[in-house]
């Protein structure tokens, strides 16, 4: 029997609509899924600033009209005058404890006062609540409120801002009205400034190396795949490794005692440049990467003309290599950076320190970092914490988004000269 | 030929790029004070061939030569001699116009830097344009940055950074292939101003720009049944055109010609 | 013009009489110093597995630990010496399972939408999203997982239920974390299939669905294996989620509701603390570590294979 072309034809079952409506149905899901991920991190985004802002019901353990002295209220008091409260009110023991970690004559009227608050005063927090329920439950913010004061009749309730330009300046406590980013911010620009003036030069003579003089032997192949590997090392195993090589092996560099430059608070290899080193090797291998890439981009007939013209190898990388990979080394470089300043795993290996509320003073102080300091705050039990971790965080992000646009900034800039 | 007039001698030269053997058995000499033109057929090995004379072959790692090279007495493949030297006496211009992303002053007073000039910079960077024929054009913008300028004005700062350093020879990989008939007539009135004191080595796909402005040819081609390339023809460039001693040069220049 | 040409001849210090080579000793300086530098990492691997594998070796020549216990016992409590490892690395493959259980689909349903669907405009409105999530801190994404997913968990499933810690809610958050890992990596892996594939799909009357799933997908499907693995790898290297969300203590259990620590929680926790050098809870930190870092070396060397065989494919 012979079919004709018409006969085969009509052997396909005709289901055009259904194979569209599935390309449809899918499609649609496609866009929910990528819309969620986009909700998911607004939702990030949103639950932190719910709980940057809110009520809350402060209560001080002793009157603060006590404190009085020639009918100046705490705020009005000289520095003098608030020395002489803490002499008054702490124990000699407790009073000479501080004088001895930081001398009185040293410390700033502010750091006095807020010794003061915490030490006498005891401000506390009875209550608090998310920005979402101060605006949409107000009623029972008020209920609750108004039963607590009736045992605390000193008790107040605000809607406060837990970020504030105060809580930037103010060193780490252990009160929560008082404490304060400062330790932590310095401590991560320290750390930070340690991990760069290691990783970069010895990360971009690396990608030098690499792209400019390694021949394809095995040395130099075994070299490459060994940095793509590191890089997916998980950071934990960095902050090992520095716990194992900076912090115990050489001590006696990372505490600063062969310079005779240790710090008496800390003595040890816990310091901030045992912090930073380890850091350094964590993002060592991203610099590499990226500067690879930055110099891969230079154009080779640059290099050819340079060659042409009987320039050395250093000679045409210098002069010409170099000044058009910077743009993109100086990107990659601002990432492993964001990096950097958000690890926290490694340095809580290394041996960050819970407290301590005074400004680094060199390589060789203890330290702790910003997100350290989240950690710990939101590692506590108690959930008033939580909010003050959620203004940290706040910052964190504030910082690295500048850092990520001056990277966007730079590659757009910079990168369109060919 | 005179022998004290050669400048570029090759004795059985062969380049390869790993295993496969580029150019072959190639034996000229090229005079000193002249314009050399290599012409051939797309893949038959004349850049290969020209970037073999100062070594920057070298920079595709898996090239290597058998042969020699003699310049100057030497070889220029010896153990001892320093590729950089080499390419300090015996400079190049590429295909397409490559100034440095810097100004124009610094991309011509560049490699004079580089190899210890004592003299005014300035001087000596007025002087390379003038030789260039460019200077007229830029002395005015010596601080903008070289790609600004056109592709023609480009190629011409490319052989003036070349100048610059003085080199004994220039290699010239098809200077004018990326430019226009009017830019490539500047090139060519700058190559001829230029013999007096250079030897010019030029590759061209230009039949005419052969013809006008070389004073020797070579002419190379495909080995039968290979993929190396060869000189089959060297010699002054009025013969090599109207009385070619070698049947394929003829249909190959001719063809190009009609 | 003559006299000048011998003039700026002469300024030259022309060595150039001859071609000799000239040893340049600043150019091996400094090609030493950058070999030293590319040779640095080797130095940091070497280091890695050094220190790991002298203290772990230490560990385990302790009277109190035997390789056997630790690798089948199921209590892990130092203090009654007791160092099975079952009960933290079965909540780091539980955290892990969680997360790549959203990672997985999500990141790959954004893939393909991204790299097949999207106009430009989209595409360059939710690349930097993805970019920015990838860029935020793990501790804020630990944050994230405590007091807001934790919360929402307990408030669906019931309190009794729903541990304040647990294991669910720390890898529900880690898959969020690596879902733009995983996205951005398929991506590129759908893009590398080139044009022809797609063209021959479309020229036989098939539907745009059908190109994708049928054509563009299995082609691509090394590629995504291999971010797959690649996001596992980060799972179980993950620390600061699991050491805020998932719960301070070993505790054998496959109950995502209920707290159990992780082997980098642990490692946090313990670490935390001053912790001495000679103690034996010093020693079982690179016994951990030692697990920790062979365990994602080979899932990122397996990855690279696969990219590798991949890449011969379209050559
Ligand atoms: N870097 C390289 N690696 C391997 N082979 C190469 C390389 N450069 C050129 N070749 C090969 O050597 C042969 C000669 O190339 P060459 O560039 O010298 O030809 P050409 O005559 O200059 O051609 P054209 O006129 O197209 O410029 C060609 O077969 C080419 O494929
Ligand atoms: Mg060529």
């Amino acid at each position: 029997m012979i079919r004709t072309a018409k006969d085969t034809k009509s052997l396909f079952e005709n289901n055009l609509a259904l194979r569209t409506n599935q390309g449809k149905t899918w499609h649609v899901i496609f866009l929910l899924v990528t819309i969620l991920a986009i909700v998911s991190l607004t939702l990030l985004i949103v639950n932190i600033v719910d709980s940057v802002f809110g009520y809350v019901v402060i209560n001080t353990k002793v009157d603060p009209a006590t404190l009085m002295v020639d009918g100046l209220a705490l705020e009005d008091q000289t520095k003098a005058q608030l020395t002489e409260a803490l002499r008054m009110n702490l124990s000699s023991g407790a009073f000479n404890k501080l004088n001895t970690e930081k001398d009185f004559g040293d410390r700033t009227r502010n750091e006095i006062l807020a010794l003061v608050e915490e030490r006498i005063l005891k401000y506390e927090v009875l209550e608090s609540w998310s920005l979402a329920d101060s605006l949409f439950r107000k009623n029972s913010v008020i209920d609750e409120y108004s039963k607590l004061v009736i045992e605390n009749p000193r008790a107040t309730l605000k809607f406060i801002s837990w970020l504030t330009w105060d809580r930037l300046v103010r060193p780490q406590s252990s009160e929560i009205v008082t404490a304060g980013i400062r330790t932590a911010i310095l401590g991560s620009l320290w750390t930070i400034i340690i991990t760069i003036l290691f990783a970069f030069p010895l990360g971009v003579g690396a990608a030098i190396y690499l792209e400019e003089y390694a021949s394809d032997n095995w040395v130099n192949r075994v070299i490459q795949t060994n940095i793509n590997n590191l890089a997916g090392v998980p950071s934990i195993v960095y902050g090992i490794l520095g716990l194992a090589i900076f912090v115990r092996a050489l001590e006696p560099l990372t505490s600063g005692s062969i310079f005779g430059l240790v710090d008496p608070t800390t003595a040890n290899g816990r310091t901030i440049l045992s912090a930073g080193l380890t850091l350094g090797l964590l993002v060592l291998p991203l610099i590499i990467i990226n500067s690879q890439e930055a110099i891969r981009a230079v154009p080779q007939s640059l290099r050819h003309a340079g060659y042409g013209l009987g320039a050395t190898k250093w000679q045409v990388t210098w002069s010409h290599v170099l000044p058009n990979a910077i743009p993109g080394i100086l990107t990659g470089l601002i990432l492993a950076v964001s990096r950097a300043i958000g690890e926290t795993a490694p340095l809580v290996v290394v041996g960050a320190s819970t407290a301590i509320s005074f400004d680094p003073t060199s390589a060789f102080s203890k330290f702790t970092t910003l997100p350290i300091q989240i950690y710990q705050w939101t590692a506590r039990p108690q959930p008033e914490w939580q909010h003050l971790a959620g203004a940290a965080i706040l910052v964190l992000l504030v910082l690295l988004l500048g850092l990520n646009a001056v990277a966007i900034v730079l590659r757009n800039k910079l990168s369109r000269k060919y | 030929m005179l022998q004290n007039d050669v400048i570029l001698e090759t004795h059985d030269l062969k380049i390869y790029y790993g295993d496969f053997k580029a150019v072959t058995d190639v034996n000229i000499q090229i005079p000193q004070k002249r314009i050399t033109s290599i012409i051939g057929p797309s893949g038959c090995g004349k850049s290969t061939l020209l970037r073999a004379f100062n070594r920057m072959n070298e920079l595709v790692p898996s090239s290597h030569i058998e042969g020699e090279i003699i310049f100057d007495g030497k070889n220029l493949y010896d153990r001892d001699v320093d590729p950089v030297q080499v390419r300090y006496r015996i400079g190049m211009v590429f295909q397409r116009p490559n100034p440095f992303p810097k100004s124009i002053y610094e991309n011509v007073a560049w490699a004079a830097r580089i190899h210890g000039y004592k003299g005014s910079l300035d001087e000596l960077v007025e002087t390379t344009l003038i030789k260039a024929a460019l200077w007229d054009e830029v002395k005015d913008i010596l601080k903008q940055s070289a790609l600004s300028l056109s592709g023609g004005q480009q190629q011409r700062l490319c052989v003036a950074r070349a100048l610059a350093i003085q080199p004994e020879v220039i290699l010239m990989d098809e200077p004018a292939s990326a430019l226009d008939p009017i830019a490539t007539l500047k090139i060519e009135e700058l190559m001829q101003s230029l013999k007096e004191n250079y030897t010019i080595v030029i590759v061209t796909h230009n039949m005419q720009q052969a013809a006008r402005a070389s004073d020797y040819t070579a002419m190379m081609m495909l080995v039968e049944g290979t993929r190396s390339g060869t000189v089959i023809e060297f010699d002054e460039t009025n013969k090599v055109f109207t009385r070619p001693g070698d049947k394929r040069t003829e249909d190959y220049v001719t063809g190009r010609f009609g | 013009m003559k006299n000048n040409e011998n003039k700026l001849s002469d300024s030259f210090s022309r060595q150039n009489t001859t071609l000799k080579k000239r040893r340049r000793w600043s150019e091996s300086l400094i090609q030493g110093s950058l070999f030293l530098a590319g040779f640095f990492s080797i130095l940091t691997t070497a280091g890695i597995i050094f220190t790991l594998g002298k203290e772990a070796l230490l560990f385990f020549q302790k009277p109190e630990v035997k390789l056997f216990e630790f690798l089948t016992g199921t209590a892990w409590q130092p203090h009654i010496n007791q160092f099975g490892i079952l009960p933290l690395a079965t909540s780091t493959l539980l955290t892990t399972a969680v997360a790549m259980l959203i990672a997985i689909p999500l990141g790959l349903t954004v893939a393909v939408f991204l790299s097949e669907y999207a106009s430009r405009k989209v595409r360059n409105f939710l690349k930097p999203i993805l970019e920015v999530l990838a860029g935020i801190p793990t501790i804020v994404y630990g944050y994230f997982a405590l007091t807001f997913i934790t919360p929402l968990l307990r408030e669906i499933f019931g309190k009794d239920v729903v541990n304040i810690y647990n294991t669910g809610s720390a890898g529900l958050v880690m898959g969020i974390l690596i879902l733009p890992l995983i996205a951005s990596i398929s991506e590129d892996a759908l893009a590398a299939v080139p044009r022809s594939l797609r063209e021959a799909g479309y020229g036989l009357g098939a539907t745009k669905f059908e190109v994708v799933f049928k054509i563009v997908l299995p082609a691509a499907l090394s590629g995504i294996s291999a971010a797959i693995i690649l996001g596992i790898s980060r799972a179980i290297g993950e620390t600061m989620i699991v050491a805020v969300a998932a719960g301070a203590g070993p505790n054998l259990t496959l109950n995502p509701f209920k707290g159990a620590e992780t082997m980098t929680g642990h490692i946090v926790r313990i670490s935390g603390g001053d912790l001495s050098y000679d103690s034996i809870d010093y020693d079982s930190i690179f016994a951990l570590g030692l697990v920790l870092f062979l365990s994602t070396l080979l899932l990122n060397i397996i990855s690279q294979w696969i990219v590798k065989r991949f890449r011969e494919v379209y050559e």
